[in-house]
């Protein structure tokens, strides 16, 4: 299996990540050397063996139900958008986005 | 239009009652000022790290064995990818393949008197997942401000087979989900607030052939639009296919004000979501002993409850469905019923389902906010069921009770000298003297004029103020225009 130019240009455009022709080209080439390898996985027989969620055999251990992160002033807030490129009213303004 | 079978599945987003988000420590209540209750992991701050829940996970559990589903022992986590600003990490951790709920049933109630029929719908899957945040686009000049407080809020997305046939049967369907959810207490059910939200799937075919392409009508939070929407949706399919068009499968929204049902531009890339386990999260595992202790702490459900009314106090189906409605009312109506004895449970459930839904409802109250307490109500009942009262002078002992003016029904009959009068030589007596002030009445009662009887029967009530036993004055009055 291989990825073509297309299908690269469509994987960034969904991620929103602008790419150059050349890097469409380079990520084609490294995206399919990975799949090289995924290929070489696939040829294992795996057979009876069950597939796992997670490289680890252990399971998800669970918080209480506990609010911990107070912030009534909105003083985090401000440190949070203190990198934000544009906030007003305490909201992250972004480019318009309407149906 | 008969030839044309309609088909509709749901999906409902459930917002889970938890003090906290799925998978950080802030706070889910509503209506706090903007971004207040965004943490470093709803931000997506890098190198933070999703902690999953436990009561959002015993939620999910109580909801599974509510809809008598199997709950998975071993669910995962996925990452649904897409674009949107209200979503920072650039994907919602969801589940996809392996759901925490798998399966189920809920029973629907659909129409009223000889047209009503009661329906299994089938669920496919409950899943846990995170809400994103809120986008609000007015005010900001031309901008769109991002609100992350909804962001990371835990939700049960619950999906039904394609098994409903009208738009009735899906309100019905919505009103049944919405009063269980909120019966094992998993949610607030607070529509306004977008506590319960139901996207329908809807299409038409002609029966005996294959489904016909569905549009998807997003987001409608009332059970109102729910209706309107798939009405309106109904009929423009059914109108676009009989005019030789086809139908694409699209993503729709309802507007409320126009009642018609559009397409959303920009969502072709809506359905390429490239789903995967969620490296950040284990497997979630539960134990054969959680689900046991869920289940014992499960109360009885409404179903059962419908059932045990109608065997226990022999109400119909009708006011059995009635009154297990809500958990409260059911309550309600059973300690009512506790107070006045099983063998008034009829016009208990009738004060419960009449006098006191019509009075709530003028006050906009909920049940639990009834000033009648079950017990006042029940010993109203009591009194009824004993002959102190008629049926009219409660409705006055009810309105006193709920103005507050005595602590039960027998300190305001007491206080306000309400007890009925049964003495028949005492009411004989007014009778006579009704019969002597109004010759013109009996005249023409004897003249077969049905209408001056009841005027007379009036008159005996306006001189006892209406505490005569009516049943009894009727009698009396027909004895002595006989006679």
């Amino acid at each position: 299996m291989s990825l073509t130019l297309p299908e690269v240009k469509r994987i960034a455009h969904l991620a929103r990540i602008e790419i150059s022709e050349a890097e469409a080209e380079a990520s084609r080439d490294q995206l399919n050397g990975i799949f090289s390898l995924i290929e070489a996985m696939q040829a294992v027989d795996a057979a009876g063996v069950e597939p796992m969620a997670h490289a680890q055999d252990v399971c998800q251990r669970l918080r209480e139900d506990r609010v911990t992160h107070l912030d009534p002033q909105g003083s985090l807030r401000d440190q949070f958008q203190a990198v934000a490129p544009e906030t007003e009213a305490g909201l992250y303004l972004v480019p318009k986005v309407i149906e | 239009m008969s030839q044309w079978e309609v088909v509709i599945g749901i999906e409902t987003h459930v917002q889970l009652a938890t003090a906290s988000k799925i998978f950080s420590g802030a706070s889910t209540a509503f209506g706090a000022a903007p971004n207040t209750q965004a943490s470093p992991v709803d931000l997506a701050l890098p190198g933070v790290l999703p902690v999953l829940n436990r009561k959002a996970v015993e939620c999910a559990i109580r909801f599974g064995l509510a809809v008598d589903a199997t709950v998975a022992g071993k669910s995962v986590f996925a990452r649904k990818n897409y674009f949107y600003p209200d979503l920072p990490k650039g994907y919602q951790i969801s589940q996809f393949e392996l759901p925490v709920v798998q399966g189920g049933h809920v029973t629907i109630a659909v129409g009223q008197g000889d047209k009503a029929y009661e329906k299994r719908i089938n669920l496919t899957r409950a899943h846990l997942e995170e809400d994103a945040g809120k986008s609000l686009h007015e005010d900001f000049h031309g901008r769109t401000g991002i609100d992350l407080n909804r962001a990371g809020t835990p939700l049960l997305e619950i999906v039904t087979e394609p098994d409903m046939r009208s738009a009735d049967e899906a309100v019905a369907y919505a009103k049944a989900l919405h009063a269980l959810v909120r019966w094992i207490g998993i949610c607030d059910g607070n529509m306004q607030e977008g506590s319960f939200r139901c996207d329908a799937n809807v299409s038409v075919h002609k029966p005996g052939t294959p489904f016909g392409t569905r549009r998807e009508i997003k987001n409608l939070n009332s059970f109102r639009f729910l209706k309107e929407a798939i009405e309106y949706e109904v009929r423009w399919q059914i109108e676009t296919l009989e005019d030789g068009g086809k139908i694409q499968q699209a993503t729709v929204l309802f507007d409320p004000a126009t009642g018609e049902t559009r397409a959303m531009r920009s969502k072709e890339d809506a359905h390429d979501y490239r789903y995967f386990p969620d490296p950040d999260l284990l497997p979630l595992v539960i134990s054969p002993e959680w689900i046991d202790r869920t289940r014992a702490d499960l109360p009885e459900l409404p179903q059962a409850k419908k059932q045990r009314f109608m065997a226990e106090y022999g109400l119909s189906s009708y006011d059995a469905t009635t009154l297990t409605a809500s958990l409260e009312t059911a309550d309600y109506f059973e300690a009512t019923v506790a107070v006045a004895g099983k063998a008034s449970a009829k016009p208990c459930a009738n004060w419960v389902m009449v006098d006191l839904a019509a009075r709530l409802n003028k006050e906009g109250l909920e049940i639990g906010q009834s000033p009648v307490s079950a017990a006042q109500l029940g010993g109203l009942v009591a009194r009824i069921a004993d002959n102190t009262i008629s049926n009219a002078i409660a409705k006055k002992v009810f309105e006193a009770l709920w103005a507050g003016e005595g602590v039960s029904a027998d300190a305001i009959i007491e206080q306000q000298g309400l007890k009925q009068i049964t003495d028949t030589g005492a009411i004989e007596k007014l009778v006579d003297e009704v019969l002597a002030a109004n010759p013109a009445n009996v005249a023409e009662f004897k003249a077969g004029k049905e209408k001056a009887f009841n005027a007379l029967v009036g008159q005996v009530m306006k001189a006892t103020k209406g505490k005569a036993n009516p049943q009894q004055v009727n009698d009396l009055l027909r004895q002595k225009l006989a006679g």
